[in-house]
């Protein structure tokens, strides 16, 4: 409502606004002295209400149960936005030039502890009931058609960076085993490290996605054993999380696979 | 917070049916206001422990815009009282799960404000920047020149709830373009890309926290039947019979 002004000091131009302000608040309810009362008591009493249903749910949300290390809400919550996205699915990230990677910091050696002998790794498959379908060596790896992609590699823990794989489609791979996987369906890869430390788990349809590399390269150089060689994941439409170094198995699987962050707490899918 | 009264009309000073207050606040205004206050609260809390987790960067806030390290966001020791270290996977949690709701609160608020012709007493007008000035001056002390004339809300008020309004939008979306920056690579690309849309999300962070200091204090300064308006929409326009000289319920509280 205006501010209190002694006429004498407004110009008519103010008298205008003035006036066309109140006319904004001419339909505006009013109510008397005893209708007040009532509206300020149910408002209060609402509020508090409200308030307190919000306070027990926040409170439940908290200590409630928990599904892999999260509340079980917040877990469903997660698994919304998966459906959500899983609809608009199948874009590949932005490419940059060449000239702005640069060499990636190690982040993380769950699963790639001790060195191991890159001549005798080797790459077992297995089909959905376990089965061996295969086994393979850095050799059968190059030997598919080599991508080489420079994308921005993105960390859950907020970081970005601008770096370039080489290395086979993962497509190509799955290409190899396409009679097994015509007649079966399978929904999701498995990856594990040799030593079982580390594992992640992928829809089929991020895992066949062209980005989706089966890198054995880093800024055009082998990869080390820091960044996982002898082969490693690498894409740039899932977190860093789901990028595992130094693979071990590939199971293609109808079961959604278990995942070494998402039981401590992340999202499963992951997708950005 | 419950159904409006219906209006009591007529009536002038000296009758028990006298119109002593005025609806200001709508229901769905009330509602929306009352539920993004937690909400966004979660939301800043939540992304606190995002930004957080990266620690090879913890202060680096404005680093990426302005070129030069301005402030520790933080010290360390409220980082850890808070507990916000390694609760990533929680504050991720309740980040992607809550921006519904903060979402869906804020363009339910802006459809009821735009379709019930609320908007007439919070857009800025033409007179908003000037007014604002005199208004600003005069709350700090500076200068005592007579207040413009006002609607609802004064030149500053119009521009400043714009404002948080915008940067509401603003928040979402460059929150969308770091949360799917494949996905919604479009909005991405259009904020600059994945590192420049993540300082921007960030200083509008900082802009709520601003913001919501500053609306406290005003609140605190406007006085009580300001505030209680915003629980039950009706400010009063007439001071208590009994109250007397009482300075509550004086047009001058009233106006802020």
């Amino acid at each position: 409502m205006p501010e209190p002004l002694p006429a004498s000091k407004r110009s008519d131009a103010d008298e205008g606004r003035a006036a066309r302000y109140a006319a904004l608040e001419t339909a505006a309810p009013t109510l008397d002295e005893s209708a007040l009362r009532r509206q300020t008591r149910r408002s209060v009493l609402t509020g508090g209400a409200a308030s307190l249903v919000a306070l027990l749910g926040w409170r439940w949300l908290q200590t409630g149960p928990d599904d892999n290390n999260i509340p079980v809400t917040l877990r469903r919550g997660h698994e919304f936005n998966e459906a959500l996205w899983r609809r608009l699915s199948g874009r590949t990230a932005p490419t940059f030039d060449r000239s702005r990677s640069s060499m990636l910091r190690v982040n993380g050696r769950h699963g790639i502890g001790d060195e191991i002998d890159l001549v005798a790794w080797e790459l077992t498959v297995l089909g959905p009931d376990g089965s061996e379908w295969g086994r393979h060596v850095l050799a059968d790896i190059t030997a598919l058609p080599k991508v080489e992609l420079t994308v921005e590699h993105k960390c859950v823990e907020g970081w970005s960076h601008v770096v370039t794989w080489g290395g086979a489609r993962f497509s190509d791979f799955a290409a190899l085993y396409a009679d097994r996987l015509g007649s079966e369906s399978t929904d999701y890869v498995a990856l594990v490290t040799p030593d079982r430390g580390y594992y992640v788990g992928l829809d089929m349809a991020s895992m066949l996605n062209p980005q989706s590399l089966l890198a054995y390269e880093l800024e055009g150089e082998p990869l080390t054993q820091d960044h996982g060689a002898p082969l490693r994941l690498a894409t740039p439409n899932k977190y860093g999380i789901k990028c595992i170094k130094r693979i071990g198995t590939i199971q293609f699987t109808n079961d959604r696979p278990t995942d070494y962050w998402y039981e401590r707490g992340y999202d499963w899918y992951a997708q950005l | 917070m419950t159904t409006q009264t219906a209006p009591t009309t007529g009536g002038e000073a000296g009758t028990d049916h006298a119109a002593v207050a005025r609806l200001k606040h709508r229901r769905v205004t009330r509602w929306t206001h009352w539920i993004n206050f937690p909400l966004l609260m979660i939301m800043i809390w939540s992304g606190l422990r995002i930004y957080w987790a990266d620690v090879r960067d913890p202060f680096g806030f404005g680093v990426g815009l302005i070129g030069w390290h301005w402030f520790d966001f933080f010290p360390d020791v409220i980082n850890e009282r808070l507990g916000l270290e390694r609760r990533l996977a929680r504050g991720m949690a309740f980040h992607f799960t809550f921006g519904w709701l903060f979402t869906i609160n804020g363009i339910a608020y802006v459809l009821y404000t735009w379709r019930s012709g609320e908007w007439r007493h919070l857009l800025p007008d033409r007179h908003s920047p000037g007014d604002s000035i005199t208004v600003v001056l005069h709350d700090l002390f500076i200068r005592r020149k007579p207040l413009p004339p006002q609607g609802r809300y004064n030149g500053a008020q119009r521009l400043t709830y714009t404002l948080i309004v915008v940067m509401g939008g603003l928040a979402v979306l460059t929150g969308l373009a770091i949360y799917k920056p494949t996905q919604a690579n479009l909005l991405t690309t259009l904020f600059g890309g994945y590192e420049t849309a993540r300082t921007i999300h960030f200083t509008i962070t900082i802009g709520f926290l601003v913001f919501f200091v500053l609306h406290l204090l005003q609140v605190a300064r406007a006085g009580w039947p300001n505030f209680t308006s915003m629980v039950t929409g009706y400010e009063r326009i007439k001071a208590p019979a009994d109250a007397g000289q009482s300075r509550t319920g004086t047009p001058e509280a009233a106006g802020r």
